[in-house]
Order: C-alpha cells, then sequence, then structure tokens
C-alpha cells in the first residue's frame, strides 16, 4: 500500500480495465470466491464492468488491465488507464503479450475484414494486436491463459503489502518435478512447450497427460535452438511447431522469433 | 541377532506384504514405488499389492518407458523420476507464521507441526548414499535444519540391492553400489528363480532387528543367499555408463575453460529438471506469502535449481547470467567443489539427471569429453573413451 494512502486511511481504489479479449482474466477478480469479501475489504473496486454497475471516476491505485491493443480509439484510451492509474498490473496473455488476436500481426487485416464482414465500413481496426507495453509504462504483467487466480492474489496482496509479488519465471519443468508428474516428453514422447515457458498454472496440462501448450508465454530462459528439434523428434514437422508457437503468445518476442525463423526453414 | 549382514533371513512374498502393513500399523507413512502415470513413482503404498511387481524400465539419455516382466520382480527396476528428497527434504516447507497483535507488534511463531514418521520401502543403494550426503549437507554443520533432522531421525529405511541396473546407472564409478552400504534398518535382495519369489533380508539396525522378528521368516538358506550375493555382483558388471576414472574434482578444477562447456551449453535447455531429479541437489529458495488482512504472513521455503536465472539475481542482476556459467556451475559443483563444501562428491551414479533431461544430456559424456579434451590440450594422445 502507498504511503498516502495509509496516511489518509482510505482503502485503495481498484479499477479494472477491458481491451481486445475475451474478459476471462477479468472474470478470474470474480472467480476468487474464498477470497472476495476479504479483498472488497481492503479495496475500494471503483471501476469494473463486469461488477460494479455506477463506475466511479478518478484516480485509481491499482489498475488491472485485461486485453490488447487492436482499435485506434484502445490506443487513445490506454494512454488515459495510464494516466489515472498509480499501479498498472496487465493480466494475462492478450495484454501481456498482445494474445490469441496477434495472429493478425502474420496476415493481412484488409483481407480478413473483407472476408469477415459483408460491410466492414463500420470496422476501424488496426493492423496488429499489441500488448499494453508497447503503448504505455506497464508496472508488472501477469502471465497466462488465462491468468492463474493464485497469482492474481499474490499480486494484490503484494501491492497491499508493499511488496513485490513472487511468480517465479522459471520454466514450467519445475512445477512438474515439484508437482511429481513424471515428465512427459521423457516417459511418454509428447511434444511439450513446458522447458520454453513460464511457470505459474502449476504445471496443469502435463499431469492429465498433455503437452504444455505455453499459455504462459516464455520462460526467463528459452533455448529454441536447443528445444525445436525435441518437438522434431516427438513427431512435429514445421507446420506443427509453428502452429504450436503461434497461439495465445504468439507475438511475445521470443515466440515470435523462434516462429518465424522456423518459417524461413 | 546380530545387527549388520552377518545374519540374515529370507522374507516370501506374503512376508513383505506383512512388512508394509506393520510399518502402516505402527502409525508410519509408508513410501514405495508404485506404477503412475506411465511411470514407477514414490508414492504412498498401503500393501504390497500397490508395489510394481512385473514391471521394469526401459532407461536411456531423455528416454524412459515401463516394460512388463515376466519374471513379476517388485525391484528390477532403476532409479525412477523422484527420489527420497520428495519426501525428506519436501518441494514446500512453511518456515514460520507471524500474526499482528492487538498492539500492533509482530508475533512470529516458528513451524512446529510434527514432521510425519515415514517408512521407506526400497531404497536403492544409490539413494542411501543421496541421504546419507543430504544428512550431511542439511543435517550437519552450524545451520542444521532441524526440521528435515527430525523427518530423517524418524524414518525407517528398508533398502533394496540393485539387481537389474538400468542404462544410464555408474554407481560403480561413485561407488555407492549396487550392493548396499550402511545406513538401512532393513535391507533386501530380490531373488526371482525356480524355488520362487522371495526377499534376502539383513537388520541395519536394531528398530530393524524388532520389526523383522514381528514377520514371518525363515533363517536364510545358503543357496538363497548365494544367488542373492551373485545377483548383485552380476548388476555390476552390468552398469550402462562409467565416470572416466581420474580425480573428477581435479578434472572440473582444470578444464573450467574448457572449450565442451560451449557444446552442452549448446544443447542444455536451461530448464532445470536434472536439479529437480537429482537426489541430491538442495537449492531452496524462501517465499514469503501475506493475506488480503495484512495481519498475518507466512515464510514458506521452496526448491529453487541454480539452472533458474534468478537463482542468483541480487541488485546488479543475474550472477550466473548465461547458460554456460550455470550448466557448468551445476557439474562442477556436484562433483568438483561439493568435496570442498561437504567433503564428498555430490553424484551417486543414479543417473537420473540422464534419463529425465529432455535433451538426454549425460552427465557421465560431458566428463569423458572434458577427460579428453584435457588430455588433448596436455598432448596426451591416449584418450580413454
Amino acid at each position: 500500500m502507498g504511503d498516502e494512502e495509509r496516511e489518509n486511511g482510505r482503502r485503495p481504489r481498484l479499477a479494472v480495465w477491458k481491451f481486445a479479449s475475451c474478459d476471462g482474466c477479468q472474470l478470474t477478480l470474480l472467480d476468487c470466491e474464498d477470497e472476495l469479501l476479504a479483498l472488497s475489504g481492503k479495496v475500494e473496486v471503483a471501476f469494473f464492468h463486469e461488477a460494479v454497475t455506477a463506475p466511479d471516476e478518478g484516480m485509481y491505485d491499482l489498475s488491472l488491465v485485461d486485453g490488447s491493443i487492436t482499435t485506434p480509439a484502445d490506443a487513445e484510451r490506454v494512454q488515459h488507464v495510464r494516466a489515472v492509474s498509480r499501479r498498472l498490473v496487465t493480466l494475462g496473455a492478450c495484454a501481456t503479450a498482445g494474445g490469441i488476436q496477434a495472429l493478425r500481426n502474420y496476415a493481412d487485416v484488409a483481407e480478413f475484414r473483407a472476408a469477415v464482414y459483408a460491410s466492414d465500413a463500420y470496422i476501424d481496426t488496426l493492423a496488429t494486436s499489441t500488448p499494453i507495453s508497447a503503448h504505455v509504462p506497464v508496472d508488472f504483467e501477469l502471465r497466462g491463459c488465462p491468468i492463474d487466480r493464485g497469482q492474481l492474489l499474490e499480486v494484490i496482496t503484494a501491492y497491499l503489502a508493499g511488496r513485490t509479488p513472487d511468480t517465479p519465471a522459471h520454466s514450467v519443468c519445475f512445477e512438474c518435478k515439484r508437482r511429481g508428474t513424471p515428465c512427459i516428453v521423457v516417459a511418454r514422447g509428447i511434444p511439450c512447450l513446458g522447458p520454453v515457458t513460464h511457470a505459474g498454472c502449476g504445471a496443469l496440462c502435463p499431469a492429465y497427460g498433455r503437452g504444455c501448450y505455453g499459455c504462459f508465454g516464455p520462460s526467463n530462459s528459452t533455448k529454441f535452438p536447443a528445444f525445436i528439434p525435441l518437438l522434431r523428434r516427438d513427431g512435429m514437422n514445421t507446420l506443427d511447431v509453428v502452429r504450436a508457437l503461434r497461439t495465445f503468445n504468439t507475438a511475445a518476442p521470443e515466440f515470435d522469433a523462434a516462429s518465424r525463423k522456423e518459417e524461413l526453414g | 541377532m546380530t545387527v549388520g549382514t552377518a545374519v540374515s533371513t529370507v522374507l516370501d512374498r506374503d512376508g513383505l506384504d506383512a512388512l508394509i502393513t506393520l510399518l502402516a500399523e505402527d502409525g508410519r507413512t509408508v513410501i514405495g514405488p508404485t506404477v503412475r502415470d506411465q511411470a514407477i513413482v514414490l508414492a504412498e503404498i498401503g500393501s504390497g499389492a500397490d508395489l510394481p511387481y512385473g514391471w521394469g524400465v526401459e532407461l536411456e539419455a531423455g528416454h524412459y518407458r515401463l516394460r512388463s516382466r515376466a519374471d513379476g520382480a517388485a525391484f528390477a527396476h532403476s532409479a525412477g523420476p523422484q527420489s527420497w528428497k520428495t519426501y525428506l527434504h519436501p518441494q514446500r516447507e512453511r518456515q514460520w507464521t507471524a500474526d499482528l497483535t492487538a498492539d500492533g507488534d509482530m508475533e512470529v511463531r516458528e513451524e512446529t507441526s510434527p514432521p510425519p514418521s515415514y517408512a521407506f520401502i526400497g531404497v536403492r543403494p544409490c539413494d542411501l548414499r543421496a541421504i546419507a550426503i543430504q544428512d550431511r549437507v542439511l543435517g550437519g554443520g552450524p545451520h542444521a535444519d532441524t526440521r528435515y533432522a527430525a523427518r530423517r531421525r524418524q524414518a525407517f529405511v528398508v533398502a533394496v540391492e540393485c539387481t537389474e541396473p538400468g542404462a544410464t546407472c555408474f554407481c560403480v564409478s561413485m561407488g555407492t553400489g549396487p550392493a548396499v552400504g550402511p545406513g538401512y534398518d532393513l535391507a533386501l535382495t530380490e531373488v526371482v528363480d525356480g524355488r520362487g519369489h522371495r526377499f534376502l533380508a539383513r537388520v541395519g539396525s536394531p528398530e530393524g532387528e524388532a520389526v523383522l522378528a514381528r514377520l514371518p521368516h525363515v533363517p536364510a538358506d545358503e543357496e538363497t543367499a548365494g544367488t542373492a550375493r551373485r545377483l548383485v555382483e552380476e548388476a555390476a558388471a552390468r552398469m550402462g555408463r562409467t565416470m572416466p576414472e581420474v580425480d573428477l574434482r581435479e578434472l572440473m578444477r582444470e578444464t573450467l575453460d574448457a572449450e565442451r562447456w560451449n557444446d552442452v551449453t549448446a544443447r542444455c535447455l536451461t530448464c532445470g529438471n536434472c536439479t529437480m531429479a537429482c537426489p541430491t541437489c538442495f537449492c531452496t529458495t524462501v517465499e514469503d506469502v501475506t493475506d488480503l488482512t495484512g495481519e498475518h504472513a507466512e515464510r514458506w521455503r521452496r526448491w529453487e535449481s541454480c539452472f533458474d536465472v534468478d537463482f542468483t539475481h541480487l541488485s546488479s542482476g543475474p550472477v550466473r547470467a548465461s547458460p554456460l556459467s550455470r550448466y557448468r556451475q551445476w557439474l562442477t559443483h556436484k562433483v568438483g567443489t561439493w568435496h570442498d563444501q561437504f567433503d564428498s562428491t555430490g553424484c551417486v551414479g543414479c543417473g537420473r539427471c540422464i534419463v529425465w533431461c529432455p535433451v538426454g544430456i549425460d552427465i557421465t559424456e560431458e566428463a569423458h569429453a572434458l577427460d579428453a579434451e584435457r588430455a588433448a590440450a596436455s598432448g596426451d594422445g591416449e584418450v580413454e573413451r
């Protein structure tokens, strides 16, 4: 909690903002069922379209931002969000990396528009989907599609306590080992993005026999030249590899560079 | 009965089952190998029926597959994906809790929950040595981990000699197996032949002696004892891997600038799997947890790894930023500077880091390559490979 709020004795004001997204990450806040009452006692939820009927204007102590920037209007609006926010935290793959909608970055948006809409006269969209950090300074980024509930609470409680959130940036492999899941690459030959993917989900997919699909984006130490041959060994061809890297975090710089390199051959 | 290997007895499958049941009835949490997720994992077992009878494993670098065994053996498999540190040095453990008092002070309470009383069934000789190494690291010195020590003190250890080494095993090179060393309460050697399925049992402690006395058993016959001895001797000759027969500590010291580090780093994913699978890697970090009220805080300790770039994060950034520096730190510590720090090697030759490395980096191959590079640099043409 900032000194100012402590001196005033008032609850910090929380805002939740939506840009291009499915809303899943901001709904994670409402998913904090057991903690929701305690949370609303500690912060004033001043702006949250999904939960508050009368949004409050003014400065916000903590802004949680969901979604990526895909329209000129949103590119303007995010400047406003930054201007009225003391701390700005992005929620999930869209806000942190551009989301699945960043697949447009690899194609011609005008073509999509013509194919999808009978009349595209009212469609005003940008050629790219970009993360919030491409537009304004961001104080903290939460990974995931969707974010992890525990990590969201960690960010909020860390903010209230005035400490740094603890969201390890190492690989998902750490979490499989800590959870006791035998490596599905080694024991079953299942392609898995775990070795290059940021931890935070608790290694959910491998625990159910499915390869990690990288929804938390790149870890803090990716080694794609060593890693991609492993995907090929386990049956992936170039198209498979490119598709595996081009999902929710396709525009994350490490995933983007690796998929472009594969595509070029 | 004498404590040690002089006097031995024989249990059959029912006897082993009775051992597990008896240890559980004594209030212990019995942990042993069992089949789950297409691997032989360590987990709580309720009876002998949970043991992996009839299952073996096929091991290679970066490769593990379950294989059925015609002989129905329970312990003819090598080290699995986990080790006993899962239980003795758990991946996450609370250190203390703190609460704000009415007058604004902080009341801190150290974690005092009673440690579980474990019985470990099927501890391999290499893993028995790994436990001894962690005893020295965690239980010794001026900052002994009292909770580790308490779990360790209460643990009842049933070791099993190794009769079926894997292709990635090199316990002979490290002097840890396949015959059992000290540190067990009971030691078993599994024998399956025309005369039946049985376990040669030896006592290693008064507690082991007391437990064995309560089980249906017969004195060891010469044939069973002889077969058991032969199986272990044959296992020693079937190691899948070797370490170079040189002073590894010296090798590490003399090859810090070797070209080989670049070679291995190009293959390394820096994913951390080797350290998590290693039965002696002990590194941890702490996390401070606060709740929404701001009146309650906890400190937890969790497994960390020298492969995590944040492991050495200081105000100026990570000390070991490059993947090369991280891999080299791990290997030179494991078989080199571990001696300086803890008076032994940190490697027991279990082969887990080889098997569970997704890209199959092989600690023995790297050591041989470093040895060869050193020999070549010193003009010695005789390169052992």
